[in-house]
């Protein structure tokens, strides 16, 4: 992955940089050597690895803007980090970069239940926000699958999504407010406890901006009341295609699960090898998931389980207890380790429409043997949000090329069925090249113009969602 | 004019020299009059894809939203945040257009829910102020390639682009609905009510007051929503009488009304439309002195009536949240800003963001400010 060469003025000025950051912020918030800056070399996209010029672990806004402040006056670009879980490259340093990680900045600043919102600084981990009010019956309810590591900076940076979206939406869709801190070092309060914009939506495309157009350092989250319960069932199907239509009857039907989500043969040998769940020998199989009192669960699933036994099912498998609801989430939550188990995998992220699954899952097989390489499918197929995982050997460059170009493939195919290179995970570095194959080149302009108003300097998060090419005038000025 | 196309309208957009009025249907007449010459959207009209099962909808800008309405429905299915028809409440006549409510991010009662206009918007086409057409997000639930834009362009009223087209996420219509109505209950109470019924687990897709009292939804399956109801009335017992009006025709009628704020319709005097922290509304309601007030979304909407020429935000005095006038006068809506003013840096934003998509200051410009 080709990323700009650091500038060597700034690599240069290494020692008058740290120490002016030293003037602003705690002797330990400040860490410039090579030793330890490794530690924020990459993300979870790891195949790509750069250690930073230095970094900074501010505990308050006040030092956030402290720190941007130096980092403005020196030129220095800045790539914000919250738990560093991208699977995007999304916190990919440059070697003249200073990393802003926000993960020391991690109290509940206010807890509000008769507004429903909880107020966090944003290095509270995902997993944290909903645990600080679950025991007053709440929940904050996007979960992507890294919850118990990654931060709500990275959340609101990614727009991150999670099995129980198709419900609750995701993170966009639960943000209430951000405090903002511009590269120049100025803090802004966007949005609140308040719902909806009084001008222009700007929290609307700061979730989602990848880091780009200001550090977020404070967030209001739209809380929830618990469902009074939840359960899932498990339905194996002869054919990719079957489950597919099986998907879509369900939602014509009417009954809005709070996950649909999918597994395909690859991925399901992979997971009985690795966590034994149990799960039916068979091509595809659905795991839905509804909620509300027994007797509410009892109807929803009685029609589920109807319109499932029109399509053949191999196997239908209700769950009579907490023991065995888990048993039915253990296979599907340990699907990424299973496969990794195999192999080191690429996940790719595409959302296509619904209609379109039983033909791209086809075409992705193809794809799989000309390119020679193995792919497991698990993904909330409710919304159309695929996570084709690719094995293939990291230590092999070789290996590596191919499994980014069959990548690249699939991306592409679910760009022309009608869909999107990401549903969840951001472009980052890595589907930074693909955006011309969604995008024109002024649609690309008009949102490079949004980061030219937050950030006229282009310093922040560089080298990441764009095009290089598209770029290089803006970050060279 | 009325451009027959996307084409068309981005030429006009081009060639065009002076400030342009951008119309729908001309049914959301707000914020500071502006002169200029009017292109209206109507004939970029018509649904371009609709996929029950996919929950998708797209449809050209100009579409009427009573168009929209009446496709889903003929599927089972309906828009998610309820758009509200203002034309009675704002004194205007014609057909709404899908992307007049898009550029006014109008959204009903179900917005405690299911989310605003913006929620649901998953897609657009716009063409900017450089006659530019520009596309973002898709029609698929689950984007995040690039930037936001599609928000950005929700409620932005025509000042950085003029929608052409629009997709939405779409979702099944219940087979049942009720509403716990509890009669004769005044504004802070009501409001402490609507908050222990929307933070309950009881699923409540509206909460609203008027002068008959508080209103609260329910909708899903017929057994559930029996369910619901009872488990609400218990809860909401401590409050006062609580009366279940089930079925629903009964609920669409009533929830309608709420949603087109039918009570302060056709009444003489200013209409304003204040967004606030739910909590705070019964004490800003009080500071209001407004002849008459609506409370939607549990008490975080507040409408009010009030006397030609007010300015509400003087009484108000500092508020988390934010005030617009919606009906008023040309002369009060010359004097008195209908949006909001808003601090200097946001607004700063605001101005360059405009600035770099309408460099020459041509859509509808001036009506935000
Ligand atoms: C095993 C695994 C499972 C995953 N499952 C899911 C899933 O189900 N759904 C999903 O959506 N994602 C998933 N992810 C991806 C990842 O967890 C999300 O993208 C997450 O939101 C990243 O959060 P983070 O705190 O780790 O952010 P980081 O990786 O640190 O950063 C991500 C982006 O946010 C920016 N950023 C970080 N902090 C700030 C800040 N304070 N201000 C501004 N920008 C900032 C960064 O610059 C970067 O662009 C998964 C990842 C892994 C490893």
């Amino acid at each position: 992955m080709e990323m700009p060469a650091p500038n060597p003025a700034i690599l240069a000025r290494k020692a008058r940089i740290v120490e002016r950051l030293r003037a602003v912020l705690p002797a330990d918030a400040v860490i410039a050597e090579e030793a330890e800056t490794r530690a924020y070399e990459c993300d979870a996209l790891s195949a790509y690895r750069c250690p930073p010029l230095a970094v900074v672990l501010p505990r308050s806004t006040a030092e956030v803007a402290a720190a941007l402040k130096v980092c403005h006056a020196e030129g220095v670009p800045v790539v914000p980090r919250g738990s560093g879980t991208s699977l995007a490259g999304g916190v990919l340093p440059t070697a003249d970069c200073v990393v802003l990680g926000v993960a020391r900045m991690n109290r509940v600043i206010e807890v509000d239940y008769a507004n429903r919102f909880i107020r966090v600084e944003t290095g509270r981990t995902n997993l944290s926000v909903t645990g600080a009010v679950e025991e007053d019956g709440f929940f904050y309810a996007p979960d992507p699958s890294s919850q118990l590591a990654c931060a709500i900076a990275g959340n609101v940076a990614m727009n991150s999504g999670g099995a129980h979206c198709l419900k609750y939406g995701v993170t966009t869709n639960n943000l209430m407010g951000v405090t903002l801190v511009t590269m120049e070092g100025e803090v802004l309060e966007i949005g609140g406890a308040h719902l909806d914009a009084g001008g222009l939506d700007l929290l609307g495309v700061i979730c989602g901006s990848e880091g780009q157009l200001g550090v977020v350092t404070e967030a209001t989250l739209r809380i929830l009341r618990k469902p009074e319960g939840a359960r899932p069932v498990l339905m194996g199907f002869a054919s990719n295609e079957v489950a597919g239509e099986c998907v879509s009857d369900i939602i014509k039907a009417g009954v809005l699960p709070v996950a649909i989500e999918f597994m395909d043969r690859p991925c399901i040998r992979a997971t009985e090898d690795f966590a034994h769940a149990g799960y039916p020998d068979c091509e595809a199989l659905l795991i839905v998931e509804v909620e509300g009192s027994e007797a509410e669960i009892d109807e929803q699933l009685g029609l589920i389980l109807q319109i499932a036994r029109k399509h053949d099912p191999v196997e239908l498998r209700e769950s009579r207890s907490e023991e065995e609801a888990k048993k039915i989430w253990l296979g599907r939550k340990s699907a990424f380790g299973a496969m990794g188990q195999i192999a080191d995998y690429m996940c790719l992220d595409g959302t296509i429409p619904v209609s379109a699954l039983p033909y791209v899952l086809k075409r992705i097989g193809e794809m799989s043997r000309d390119y020679g390489l193995e792919v497991g499918n698990v993904f909330h197929a409710g919304d159309g949000n695929m996570h084709p995982l690719i094995l293939y050997n990291a230590n092999d460059p070789e290996e590596l090329a191919k499994c980014e170009a069959f990548g690249a493939d699939i991306l592409k195919l679910c760009v022309e069925v009608g869909g999107c290179l990401t549903g969840e995970h951001g472009v980052g570095i890595e589907k930074r090249d693909l955006m011309v194959v969604q995008y024109a080149p002024e649609d690309m302009e008009a949102q490079m113009r949004v980061k030219d108003v937050f950030d006229p300097g282009w310093l922040l998060n560089p080298a990441k969602v764009f095009p290089l090419a598209l770029t290089a005038a803006r970050r060279a000025a | 004019m009325r451009p027959e196309d996307e084409s068309e309208l981005a030429e006009v957009v081009r060639g065009a020299s002076s400030p342009l009025r951008i119309r729908g249907g001309g049914t959301r007449e707000v914020g500071r009059p502006i002169s200029g010459a009017v292109v209206e959207t109507g004939a970029i009209s018509g649904i371009t894809l609709y996929e029950p099962a996919a929950l998708t909808l797209v449809a050209r800008a100009g579409t009427p939203l009573a168009e929209v309405v009446e496709a889903l429905a003929a599927e089972g299915q309906r828009l998610p945040f309820e758009p509200p028809d203002w034309r009675a409440l704002l004194g205007t006549s014609g057909e709404s257009t899908i992307g007049g409510v898009v550029a006014a991010n109008a959204s009903g009662p179900r917005r405690i829910m299911s989310g605003a206009c913006r929620d649901s918007l998953i897609g657009v086409r716009f063409v900017d102020g450089t006659g530019a057409v520009i596309k973002n997000g898709g029609r698929v639930m689950k984007n995040v390639t690039g930037y936001d834009l599609v928000k950005l362009l929700a409620g932005s009223w025509g000042t950085l682009g003029v929608l052409t087209e629009v997709s939405f996420k779409v979702l099944p219509v219940p087979e049942s609905a009720a509403t716990l109505l509890l009669p004769g209950i005044g504004v802070a109470p009501a409001v402490t009510a609507l908050a222990a019924a929307i933070g309950s687990p009881f699923e409540v897709s509206g909460a609203a007051w008027t002068e008959e009292g508080a209103q609260i939804r329910i909708e899903g399956f017929a057994a559930s929503v029996a369910y619901r109801a009872e488990r609400l009335q218990a809860l909401l017992a401590p409050f006062g009488e609580v009366v279940v009006e089930a079925g629903r025709d009964a609920s669409d009628t009533r929830w309608a009304g709420l949603r087109d704020v039918a009570g302060l319709a056709g009444r003489p005097g200013d209409i304003w439309r204040v967004s606030v922290k739910p909590s705070d509304a019964p004490a800003l309601v009080a500071r209001m002195g407004a002849e008459a007030v609506a409370l939607d979304w549990a008490g975080g909407l507040v409408w009010a009536l009030t006397e030609p020429g007010t300015d509400l935000r003087a009484r108000l005095g500092g508020f988390a949240g934010h005030a617009t006038l919606m009906r008023a006068a040309p002369e009060t809506r010359a004097r008195i800003a209908p949006f909001q003013p808003e601090p200097p840096a946001i607004a700063a934003i605001a101005t360059a963001l405009r600035a770099r998509f309408d460099p020459r200051h041509i859509l509808n410009p001036g009506l935000m400010d």
